[in-house]
């Protein structure tokens, strides 16, 4: 069934009973030519685009709980393309082409909304980096914009450019970014994959995989053996578990990333500021709340929950940079858990094992990867060559010293 | 979290600083034939178990002691708490 405004009113006039399940619930079958291990963002998104993009037939998506229910219902929806590095701001602008088309595409109301994202300056140095930044993100086809302290106060007339612990002496704005309704992504791309033919399978864990001289012939869930003629995983956040099924360690730790939301408020922020110096950030959703996130607890932990220092820490920051949200009522927190890969950037590609895929170590930066990330990951199942922007997301690239570290944090991956 | 120190008692986890895994006390061999690969999977390579985890934990705000915390990842309870030097020593470094 394909939504339109046309059908909204139909279904209006006539009691709301036309409509359907936006995706069908299948019993697994015995084989399939691809599985996707993961019903979150990344793996939904890859099953849509092997299906419609690259014309592969008999797809299953594999979720132990239910689609969306992990990270992609778990962040705080912005999506950007202000990355530095030749490896990565490629397959960030493509994500971002892709987000400004996906609603058309998979004909879903995702609610994209690009009301822009400015990074904050207060020193010399961040400025001349944020110069640098800008420039790399304009070769790559992005847009940035560099704002003086006088443009920043005639937009964002509440920040406070005199006499703050971190005064603002400006900012690099990307128009282009913004915010997504996460959850109506995971719906989305479920909706559209289930129309090309995909097999959504819930509550199905994969609890190991058949892998017989070096090849990987499916995998066992609790809903028994399912064969495949290629599997990919797409986990993030628990890879390092599903991974240790085939014997694999990855280079990775699992960390709590904390994420806030107050009250609804009427309209107090535009777009997305991020105070760097202050470990802060923070938008505005469309009811109102105040969605706002920090730093990483710092220690592995799979417990979807943090820690008060941390609630205290990003709080601090939010304090001050914007005071009057300080009487805010906070109404919702929760974590959620990233794949901290060794130098802050992703993986997407082939393991040692013959028809075994793998796309994880998004650290906090999934959400705004999705589409490009399933893109990529459709692209290298189909084709068993990596897409021309995801080149550089290799598993040899920390043997062979070719790390994409944005942060030049080096190994630690809590610091990313 | 509160890490029960060896020395000091009872310590807020904020006052330390998360260092990874506690395998990072065996260095391998730079002498061994297989030492680009061992240390390559030293430096990148990580179990990242969800369950017990012995993991280092530097009392930077402290006495600045390193130590060797086992801790559960899924529930972030901590079952014991030791100097990173007694392990080193026990596992045959000499400091």
């Amino acid at each position: 069934m394909r939504y339109s405004g046309f059908k909204v009113i139909k279904e209006a006039l006539t009691g709301h009973k036309g409509w359907t399940p936006a995706w069908r619930d299948p019993a697994p079958q015995a084989h399939y030519d691809i599985i996707i291990i993961g019903g979150g963002g990344h793996g939904l998104a890859t099953a849509y685009y092997l299906a419609k993009e690259y014309k592969q037939k008999r797809i299953a998506v594999l979720e132990k709980g239910w689609i969306g229910g992990g990270n992609v219902g778990r962040n705080t929806t912005i999506i950007r393309s202000n990355y530095l590095l030749d490896g990565n701001e490629p397959f960030y602008e493509f994500s971002l082409k892709l987000w400004e088309g996906l609603e058309q595409d998979f004909n879903y109301n995702a609610m994209v909304s690009q009301r822009g994202i400015l990074n904050l300056i207060h020193t010399d140095a961040q400025r001349d980096a944020f110069i640098r930044r800008g420039n790399a993100m304009i070769l790559n086809g992005a847009d940035a914009e560099l704002l003086s302290t006088e443009q920043i106060k005639a937009r964002y007339p509440f920040l406070n450019t005199e006499d703050a612990r971190f005064p603002i002496k400006g900012g690099l704005a990307q128009h282009r970014g913004g915010t997504v309704r996460h959850d109506a992504v995971a719906w989305g791309y479920a909706r559209g994959a289930d129309s090309h033919g995909v097999d959504i399978i819930q509550n199905c864990e994969v609890t190991g995989f058949r892998i017989e001289n070096g090849k990987c012939l499916g995998v066992e869930t609790s809903k028994g053996f399912i064969g495949a003629g290629k599997v990919g995983c797409a986990v993030a956040g628990s890879s390092s578990r599903l991974m240790a099924r085939a014997d694999m360690r990855l280079p990775m730790e699992s960390h709590v990333l904390q994420a806030f939301v107050s009250e609804g408020l009427k309209p107090v922020l535009p777009g997305v500021i991020t105070f760097g110096a202050g470990h802060f950030y923070c938008s505005q959703s469309d009811k109102g709340g105040l969605v706002f996130g920090g730093d990483l607890d710092g220690y592995n932990s799979y417990a979807q929950r943090g820690n008060l220092p941390v609630v205290e820490d990003v709080c601090e920051g939010g304090m001050a940079i914007f005071p009057s949200f300080g009487r805010a009522r906070l109404l919702r927190m929760w974590g959620g858990i990233m794949d901290m890969s060794m130098d802050g950037s992703p993986i997407i590609d082939r393991t040692h094992i013959d028809g075994l895929y793998f796309n994880g170590g998004w650290c906090y930066g999934g959400f705004k990867a999705t589409p490009a990330s399933g893109f990529c990951f459709a692209h290298l199942l189909a084709t068993d060559a990596p897409h021309p922007t995801a080149t550089a997301y290799r598993f040899d690239r920390f043997e062979k010293g070719l790390m994409i570290d944005e942060k030049g944090m080096g190994n630690q991956p809590n610091l990313h | 979290m509160i890490i029960d120190h060896p020395l000091l008692g009872p310590r807020d986890s904020s006052e330390f600083t998360y260092m990874g895994d506690a395998k990072l006390i065996d260095r391998p061999d730079p002498d061994a034939d297989t030492a680009a690969r061992d240390f390559y999977e030293y430096g990148y390579l990580r179990d990242n178990p969800a369950g017990w985890h012995d993991e280092l934990w530097f009392h930077e705000a402290g006495d600045r002691s390193w130590l060797v915390v086992t801790r559960n990842t899924l529930t972030h309870e901590i079952s014991k708490v030791q100097l990173a030097r007694d392990v080193a020593r026990n596992r045959g470094r000499s400091k």
